[in-house]
């Protein structure tokens, strides 16, 4: 069982990274990565949210929804308690730790509508993952959107320096660039069959 | 945004001013996730277009009911319905598309467009421009998922609606990832160029929204 675990963890980080695989959490992604100071804050924020996010999803779809056959309420329900515990969080920090409030605070308010906190209960309840298996993949996938967010920052602050075409500045050279990354992750693929 | 302004103004904004993917680049995830074919663009975007719609012309009935301050979180819960509606809609009569893209559908939910055109229009007017909105901004989106897809299709599988049109697969890259990304910047560099071009725009498309 604890192989399966690492696996589901290896292949979330790496295989299946949510940005160059799954193509979520674009918005994100390109959003932040101008600065490496609010790429690592983000990567922080986001592991933690996944995993209580993960965690606290699990327990009600295996014991609410489930035994009262409510599966197709997940979005709603999933959403909802996203949004119930980033608002709770926000109002938490605030009070008990001012300071890293003032840091990541304005990353918690971005959290809400984003595909890839909202990703990981729906994909642990397509597979019906246990609970350690749900953790494995939020923190892998934490850590591998984490892993994306440096990579394409360490590249965009070297990118202020060239000459990019005009109409090309900004996003679209971006975008290309996320391919050439993208590319170098497909390397991955192969190493672990799921 | 006022009321005097034409319904069909409203609709152009939305399919070219402020074309959801490639003016305002919210939303990027499923336009880079589910074009790597014009059927599976088509119908994501089929799916935008009526949650689109359908969350416009609810929030903009209910829009003397909500309380202000719990305004985002009843826009949220609109939008999931709408989705969950959707999914079950899919899920029922697309079954292999919905294999491949479920994930994505499910996940409408959190697209900013949604939200951002329920607060930033449909809470503030009255049911047909609200209708109009959305049915322009999910036309918008519609149309730039197909136009990937038909680059991204005919590159890589050679086909277009899963009817073969050249032999053998001509450039395999563009269906997988990478093209995905190479797809997106490059239509974006190309309609920023022609933007510089031919109507004097800045060409700066696709700012620092997220």
């Amino acid at each position: 069982m604890w192989q399966h675990v690492l696996t589901i963890f290896i292949a979330s980080a790496l295989i299946n990274n949510f940005v160059f695989t799954r193509y979520l959490g674009l918005c994100i992604f390109f959003g932040v990565t101008k600065r490496m100071e609010t790429a690592i804050g983000m990567s922080f924020t986001f592991t933690a949210v996944m995993l209580v996010e993960a965690v606290l999803n699990w327990v009600i779809y295996t014991y609410v929804m489930v035994p009262y056959h409510l599966g197709f309420l997940k979005i709603v329900i999933f959403i909802g308690t996203v949004a119930a515990f980033v608002q709770a969080a926000d109002t938490i920090m605030k009070k008990v730790a001012p300071a890293l409030y003032y840091k990541l605070g304005i990353y918690l308010a971005l959290i809400v509508t984003n595909c890839i906190i909202l990703a990981v209960p729906l994909l642990n309840a397509d597979e019906n993952y246990s609970l350690f298996e749900s953790m494995a993949l939020a923190v892998g996938s934490g850590l591998g959107f984490s892993l994306a967010l440096i990579i394409m920052a360490s590249i965009r602050e070297k990118l202020e320096l060239a000459d990019v075409p005009k109409s090309f500045q900004g996003l679209p050279i971006s975008f290309v660039l996320t391919g050439l990354i993208a590319l170098a992750f497909l390397g991955f693929s192969g190493m672990i069959t799921l | 945004m006022s009321n005097n302004v034409s319904l069909g103004t409203l609709f152009k904004n939305g399919v070219f001013g402020e074309n959801p993917v490639f003016r305002l680049a919210l939303s990027l995830c499923p336009a880079v996730a589910v074009t790597s074919g014009v059927k599976n663009g088509f119908l994501m975007g089929a799916a935008v277009l009526f949650v689109m719609t359908m969350t416009n012309v609810t929030v903009s009935l209910l829009r003397n009911f909500i309380n202000p301050k719990v305004r985002i979180p009843s826009y949220v819960f609109i939008t999931a319905t709408w989705v969950t509606v959707i999914d079950q809609v899919m899920s029922a009569y697309q079954r292999a598309v919905y294999k491949e893209m479920g994930l994505y559908i499910m996940l409408i939910v959190a697209f900013a467009i949604i939200l951002s055109r329920a607060e930033m229009f449909a809470s503030k007017n009255k049911l047909l421009p609200s209708f109009v909105d959305g049915v322009g901004m999910g036309v918008g989106f519609l149309l730039a998922l197909m136009l990937l897809g038909v680059f991204r299709e005919f590159l890589g599988k050679g086909s277009l609606w899963g009817a073969q049109i050249l032999p053998g697969k001509p450039l395999l890259i563009a269906i997988m990832p990478t093209g995905g990304f190479f797809a997106m910047g490059l239509v974006m560099g190309w309609l920023n160029w022609i933007d510089r071009k031919f109507f004097g725009g800045t060409g700066g498309g696709g700012g620092g929204h997220h």
